[in-house]
C-alpha cells in the first residue's frame, strides 16, 4: 500500500512569503516533522478559506497534501489566533522576535517536542502582559537548551572548578561561565574575537552604547555578575509560572539581555533583525514617558 | 550577454527576448513570442511601446507631500481644493489608493508609506515616510489619520505602531473595520475576523 498522500498536524505559523498572485509559502513549526514549508494556494484571494488561518503567529490544525517539491495545505483551522498578544504593540513585537529566532535556530524536517512545546508556551505567556522581558529571556535560554547549547553555569566551562560569587565572565566561545582566572588565560590566548557587529557600527546613532557593543565584540567574554548568574542558573531549571516571579530590575535585565544576544548572535553568526526593532520600541516609549 | 537559450537568435532579437525573459511570469519562450510580435508589428507600434517605457522612467516621480506616484510635482488628489485635506489615509502602496477611490466614498487625502514595518525582515521605520507623515501634522490641519494598511500581521504591527505616535498628538487615529469579506464562508472564517465582525456589528 503507499504511503497516505495527506496528513494532519498541529502547527505554528512561523512566516509567508508570497508566491504569485494568490497563492503563499509558509513557514510553520510543527510538532512531528518540526520546521515544514507548503504552499497555501489562494491564500491571498478575498474570502479564500485559509487566509486568516494561515497568518504568522497563529497556532492551527493543518491538513496537508504531500506534493512534489512543496506540501500543500489543504485546511487549517485556527485553534488559537492569540488576539490579546496581537492587539498589543511590544507584544507582538515579542512574539516576531521569538518566531524569528525559532526559524533562525532549526533546520527543516528537524523533529523536536519539546521545542514546540516551548514556543507553544512562550507565546501564551506573551498573552498575560506583565514583565515580557522576562519570557524573551527564559524563552532565550532555554530555546538554546532544547538545540543542544545549554550554557554551562555551574562550574567553569574551561577547569571545571566550581564558581565562586565573585564576577564571573560570560564566554560564547566557551559556551559557559569562565572563571576570573580561566577568563584571563583565554583572553591572553584567544585572538580578539569579531562579531558580527558591523552593521551596528556602521551606523553609531548612541556612542556609549555603541562602545559598550564595540568592547563586548572584541573581547570573547563579557562579565556576569553574581545575580545575573543566581537568575540564569534559577531560569534554567524552573517552569515559567516560578520564573515569573523573579523580580528583576532593569540594571540586570538589560546585562542578562546582553549576555544572551552575545551568545545568540555568537551562534548564528549573524544579527537577529527583530532585536533592533525592539530597541526602537523601548526608545519612545521612555521619551513619551519623560514629556508626561 | 545573451543566455544561452537565446544565442542561436539575431543578435537584436536575442537582446529583446533576453530583456522580456526579466519581467516577472515571462519565462523564455513567451519572451521570445511578444519578440517575434514586436518583429512583425508595424514600426509605430514598436515605437509606442519604447517610448512609453522611457516615459514611465522620466516622468514617473513621487507626489512631494503623498508620496503617490505621479506625474506632477504633486499629484491631482493632494492639489484637488474640493477634496477635504482634514483627513489622510496612510495606506502601504500607491497601488492601494485605486480600490479606495473606487468605491468612492473616501473624499480625503491620503500618505503612502512605500511599505510596512517587518521586524522580521529587518525593514525599519526609516525606510518608510513615516518622518514625512508626522510632518504633515504638525501644522495642526489634520484631525483624523485613517490608517488603511493590510489586515495582516506587518501591517497590523504597522498600523499600531502609527497609532502608538500619533495619538500623543491628540489626532484621532482610525483603522479600517475588520469583516467578513462579500462572498465568504462563516464556517471558513478565522477567530479573529469573525470576532472583530460581532464586536463590531451593525444596525440595519
Amino acid at each position: 500500500m503507499s504511503p497516505p498522500r495527506s496528513y494532519q498536524t498541529q502547527a505554528i505559523i512561523i512566516k509567508q512569503s508570497k508566491l504569485g498572485e494568490f497563492d503563499k509559502i509558509l513557514t510553520f513549526y510543527t510538532p512531528e516533522f518540526g520546521k515544514l514549508k507548503a504552499v497555501a494556494k489562494g491564500a491571498c484571494r478575498p474570502g479564500s478559506k485559509l487566509g486568516g488561518n494561515v497568518e504568522p503567529l497563529t497556532y492551527s490544525l493543518m491538513l496537508l497534501a504531500k506534493g512534489r517539491n512543496l506540501d500543500i495545505v489543504t485546511q487549517s483551522q485556527t485553534i488559537d489566533g492569540f488576539p490579546t498578544l496581537k492587539s498589543d504593540l511590544w507584544c507582538v513585537s515579542c512574539g516576531i522576535y521569538v518566531l524569528e529566532l525559532i526559524d533562525s535556530f532549526t533546520m527543516e524536517n528537524n523533529e523536536n517536542r519539546p521545542l514546540f512545546d516551548l514556543l507553544l508556551d512562550t507565546l501564551h505567556q506573551l498573552c498575560q502582559a506583565d514583565s515580557n522581558e522576562i519570557i524573551l529571556r527564559y524563552f532565550e535560554l532555554h530555546l538554546l537548551h532544547h538545540l543542544g547549547y545549554r550554557p554551562q553555569l555551574h562550574c567553569c566551562a574551561m577547569c571545571n572548578s566550581p564558581l565562586k560569587p565573585v564576577v564571573n565572565f560570560f564566554s560564547s566561545s566557551q559556551g559557559g561561565i569562565l572563571c576570573p582566572h580561566c577568563n584571563s588565560k583565554e583572553n591572553r590566548h584567544c585572538e580578539p574575537f569579531a562579531f558580527c557587529h558591523s552593521e551596528r557600527e556602521k551606523r553609531p546613532k548612541n556612542l556609549a552604547q555603541d562602545r559598550h557593543h564595540k568592547a563586548i565584540s572584541l573581547k570573547s567574554s563579557v562579565p556576569l555578575s553574581v545575580d545575573a548568574l543566581k537568575i540564569l542558573r534559577l531560569w534554567q531549571d524552573c517552569d515559567y509560572a516560578t520564573a515569573r516571579r523573579v523580580k528583576v530590575k532593569s540594571e540586570l535585565s538589560s546585562e542578562l539581555e546582553q549576555v544572551l544576544q552575545c551568545y545568540i548572535v555568537h551562534l548564528l553568526q549573524r544579527e537577529i533583525k527583530s532585536v533592533s526593532w525592539l530597541k526602537e520600541l523601548k526608545k519612545p516609549l521612555d521619551n513619551h514617558g519623560e514629556e508626561n | 550577454m545573451t543566455s544561452r537559450y537565446f544565442v542561436s537568435l539575431a543578435e537584436p532579437v536575442a537582446r529583446l527576448a533576453e530583456e522580456f525573459n526579466k519581467l516577472p511570469g515571462i519565462g523564455p519562450k513567451n519572451a521570445q513570442r511578444l519578440t517575434y510580435y514586436l518583429l512583425r508589428s508595424s514600426d509605430e507600434e514598436a515605437k509606442a511601446l519604447a517610448e512609453a517605457i522611457l516615459a514611465l522612467k522620466e516622468k514617473i516621480k513621487l507626489c512631494s507631500v503623498c508620496f503617490n506616484i505621479t506625474d506632477h510635482d504633486i499629484c491631482p488628489i493632494c492639489q484637488d481644493k474640493e477634496r477635504d485635506h482634514s483627513k489622510i489615509c496612510v495606506v502601504e502602496e500607491p497601488s492601494d489608493i485605486p480600490p479606495l477611490e473606487r468605491t468612492g466614498k473616501y473624499n480625503g487625502v491620503y500618505h503612502v508609506l512605500h511599505g510596512t514595518i517587518s521586524p522580521a525582515q529587518g525593514i525599519a521605520i526609516e525606510e518608510l515616510k513615516v518622518k514625512e507623515l508626522l510632518s504633515r501634522l504638525q501644522d495642526g490641519s489634520v484631525t483624523e489619520v485613517i490608517v488603511a494598511t493590510n489586515p495582516n500581521l506587518d501591517g497590523e504591527t504597522t498600523a499600531m505602531y502609527l497609532h502608538h505616535i500619533i495619538v500623543p498628538l491628540g489626532i484621532r487615529v482610525s483603522r479600517l473595520a475588520r469583516g467578513l469579506p462579500f462572498g465568504a464562508d462563516l464556517e471558513y472564517a478565522d477567530d479573529m475576523t469573525l470576532g472583530q465582525a460581532l464586536d463590531h456589528r451593525q444596525e440595519f
